[in-house]
């Protein structure tokens, strides 16, 4: 089950699946509204909100910037409480940790709860590998797998999906992974979370081995935490004889005060909630209750490389809250399968290429270029990490990846030279816009007058003229520039009667009438 | 008296001079004198948000000769300020020219318009004369790059004669985004047509913003669907006053020019749509 987002096209590409699918967009759109709108409300009533902000990034900068030590601490803490630590550099690594000690348990099914970086690893398909099902029991996460679909979202990873979809898929595909769909199913949300609950705790009473992430891992205590909506996960890290989580290096918080900000700001950006319906915390053993033999996994997979980068490591900063996607634009158009990755959206955008390694490939490389800078997620991030930047800044390792990687510079590499050595002399500036300006009075001549007199062509075939008229009129370059204009009227100080603006228009229509 | 330069910003100069010229106006009316440092070109935000850092060296450094005796620096663009305000550093920075670092950090304010006529004049009746329904589309530059906040609705309410009508989902983006627009055509179209239906439903003739490059992006699509309604930057209603701009009268004349949206009565429409 569940699929690869390898062989995802690039962006521009991958995004056209979803820009023509109205169904999507309005799933999309009513989706992200929904939840945009109830952050917003619970956001509001906190009148320290920003300062909230202040402490979440101070915290996880202090994580950053002493890692090693902290992660040493919780490892020391971690085994103080009789839990069992293993550091994975990578996926191959983490995956071969979870599947040895599922197998030593012999036991050919496991229960997850929704977790990120196992989807990171891709676990499910490594345990399959091996022999062993994997059943994810959140609920959006189960309506994917079954699916055989990918996850579009961070936190409500079937947000494609509408209630209709679902109620197919259930009865489709229920009976072939355990407790079958009544047959009467009907897409009451209700019908369908009792069908997923009946589903489920058959898996929750029969498995042995339960994998799970962790939101945080405090340094100072060992203790892991997950915050959830439903509950399942809470049966995963109880009902088990083991548990195995497997947890992202960046997720270590020093102290457990540290959890009480983040423990108000996750719930608020990500579901809109003043506070999580669950929030568990464990230590290690505790004889007698809960899962006997637990695991963490340390888990780098790139993490490291991107801490390396001064500009980029604010990315560890993030909770996977994911309001920077319910606010994005683009998201909210093209939807999650279009980034190719787990992560998909804004944070998808900074922290996929830089976990992968930039000029690795183009559909990687295509992803900082996925935003029109528009800054909406910088203004929701709980831990303030300025996506904007650091997607422009991978927007220059893009370019130089690439301008290292072949000797002959692309047609962007030298329009950017060109346009740099025209503007960066204002007499080449001049001739320039003289220039476009007779073409500007020619295109003029072919071209009408939009409302308020500015003059506009059609459609223009090819190149990037082309990407742009295909749907919108281009404006015409004015008959005189606004220096030309300055320059013969002296700032508009003497008489303005001369060429090309007789009626105080963007030049060209008094040429043209 | 202090020596303000207009930073015209490329796109005007080239596209759309009559915004700059509308500041000119403007600013003189409200006893600005403001100069045009002629050596001035481009601030080098293209560049630096298509990943070309080291191409915007020799722009950002143009640019701070070129301003280097002002006193002040405004800009009707609250992306361009924005760039000279969060990116020149970042330029200057990663140049590895600490001239150039130094040249930044003691280069001129520089201002957005509407921050410059309310912050620095403290005005918002700039004596504008405007008889038309208006919305306004904050861009994400000046909304969160710069915060520019409600002045420009402080300014445009200010305005006689004018109707400031709330348009929908006004903070989200119009899917400009500079090469967005073109490198992710489609989302960006998406994006841009979410947007013009808003600004139909509002029932405006005229869209304002402080950016002409979002409004190319918009106008451009409310063109090419005939919606009939113009747009304009905000510098050039706030210059406008009565009579209606000279020469505006006689196209009102013009048999071929199709009004789209009521003008109110006994002033000349400014809007026409000539097909040829
Ligand atoms: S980047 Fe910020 S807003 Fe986006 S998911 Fe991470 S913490 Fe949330």
């Amino acid at each position: 089950m569940s699929g690869t987002f390898l062989g995802t096209p690039a962006f521009p590409t991958a995004a056209r699946a979803a820009l023509e699918d109205s169904q999507l967009r309005r799933n999309l759109a009513h989706a992200t509204a929904t939840i945009r709108t109830k952050r917003g409300g619970v956001v509001g009533e906190v009148d320290e909100w920003e300062q909230l902000r202040l402490a979440g990034e101070a915290i996880k900068n202090r994580v950053l910037r002493h890692l090693p030590r902290y992660l040493e601490q919780l490892e020391r803490s971690l085994t103080a409480a009789g839990a069992t630590v293993h550091w994975a550099r990578d996926a191959a690594e983490a995956n071969a940790i979870v599947v040895d000690i599922a197998r030593r348990h012999e036991t050919d099914e496991v229960v997850k709860v929704k977790s990120m970086a196992t989807q990171e690893i891709e676990l499910n398909d490594a345990l399959e590998a091996a022999g062993i099902h994997a059943w994810e029991t959140d609920l959006a996460e189960l309506i994917v797998q079954l699916g055989d679909d990918l996850p579009s979202h961070i936190l409500v990873p079937a947000i494609h999906r509408n209630r209709a979809e679902i109620r197919e898929i259930f009865l489709r595909e229920m009976s072939r992974a355990g407790r079958p769909a009544p047959a009467d199913l009907t897409d009451e949300p209700k019908q369908l979370a009792a069908a997923a609950r009946a589903h489920l705790r058959e898996k929750f009473l029969r498995a042995k081995v339960a994998v799970s992430g962790a939101n945080f891992a405090v340094a100072e205590t060992g203790t892991l935490t997950v915050v959830e909506s439903e509950g399942n996960g809470r049966m995963c890290l109880t009902l088990p004889e083991v548990l195995v989580s497997v947890v992202g290096i960046e997720k270590v918080l020093p102290t457990f005060a540290d959890l009480d900000v983040m423990l108000q700001l996750l719930p608020r950006s990500s579901t809109g909630e003043r506070m999580n319906p669950y929030t568990s915390t464990w230590t290690g053993v505790t004889p007698g209750d809960g899962p006997q033999e637990v695991h963490v996994v340390l888990l780098d997979n790139g993490r490291t490389d991107v801490l390396a980068d001064p500009t980029g490591r604010q990315a560890l900063r993030c909770i996977r809250c994911s309001a920077c996607l319910n606010v994005c634009p683009v998201y909210e158009r093209t939807g999650g399968h279009a980034y190719g990755s787990v992560y998909p959206g804004p944070i998808g955008a900074i922290l996929t290429p830089q976990l992968r390694g930039v000029g690795s490939d183009p559909q990687t490389d295509s992803l900082p270029y996925a935003s029109s800078l528009c800054g909406a997620c910088f203004e929701v991030c709980p831990v303030r990490i300025d996506i904007p930047e650091v997607l422009v800044h991978l927007r220059s390792e893009v370019v130089e990846a690439h301008q290292q990687a072949s000797r002959v510079p692309s047609v962007q590499d030298m329009a950017m030279k060109a346009a740099s050595w025209t503007l960066s002399s204002s007499a080449r500036t001049g001739a320039a816009e003289k220039a476009a300006g007779w073409g500007g009075r020619l295109a003029a001549r072919i071209g009408r007058t939009a409302p308020g007199g500015r003059n506009v062509l059609g459609a223009i075939p090819g190149g990037p003229a082309g990407a742009w008229s295909d749907s919108r009129d281009v404006p015409v370059p004015a008959a005189e520039s606004f220096r030309q204009w300055w320059e013969r009227t002296d700032g508009g100080h003497r008489d303005d009667g001369g060429a090309g603006n007789a009626n105080g228009n963007d030049g060209g229509n008094g040429d043209r009438r | 008296m202090p020596r303000v330069g207009l930073m015209v910003t490329c796109l005007n100069d080239a596209l759309f001079p009559d915004t700059g010229k509308a500041v000119v106006t403007l600013l003189r009316r409200l006893g600005v004198e403001v100069e045009f440092p002629a050596a001035q070109t481009c601030c080098g935000q293209p560049m630096v948000n298509t990943g070309y850092v080291a191409d915007a060296v020799p722009l950002v450094r143009n640019h701070l000769d070129a301003f280097a005796g002002c006193d002040a620096i405004i800009a009707p663009s609250g992306s361009c300020a924005g760039s000279v305000r969060h990116q020149h550093g970042m330029v200057a920075e990663r140049s590895g020219d600490p001239g150039l670092v130094r040249g930044v950090e003691n280069a001129p304010p520089t201002y957005e318009l509407t921050e410059y006529l309310v912050d620095v004049l403290g005005t918002t009746d700039v004596g504008a004369y405007f008889p038309h329904r208006v919305t306004y589309h904050p861009t994400c530059h000046s909304l969160r790059m710069l915060g520019v906040g409600d002045r420009p609705a402080r300014l445009l309410r200010a305005v006689r004669g004018l109707t400031l009508l709330d348009l929908p989902g006004d903070a989200e983006c119009c899917g400009f985004g500079g090469t967005f627009a073109v490198k992710n055509a489609e989302t960006s179209i998406a994006m841009g047509n979410d947007k013009a239906r808003h600004v139909r439903e509002t029932g405006a003739e005229v869209l304002v913003a402080g950016d002409n490059s979002c409004l190319m992006h918009i106008g451009g699509l409310l063109s090419r669907q005939r919606s009939g309604v113009r747009v304009m930057h905000l510098a050039e209603i706030l210059a406008s006053t009565e009579p209606v701009i000279t020469g505006r009268a006689e196209r009102a004349a013009d048999p071929t020019s199709v009004g789209s949206a009521t003008p109110e009565a006994g002033t000349a429409p400014r809007e026409q749509e000539t097909v040829r």
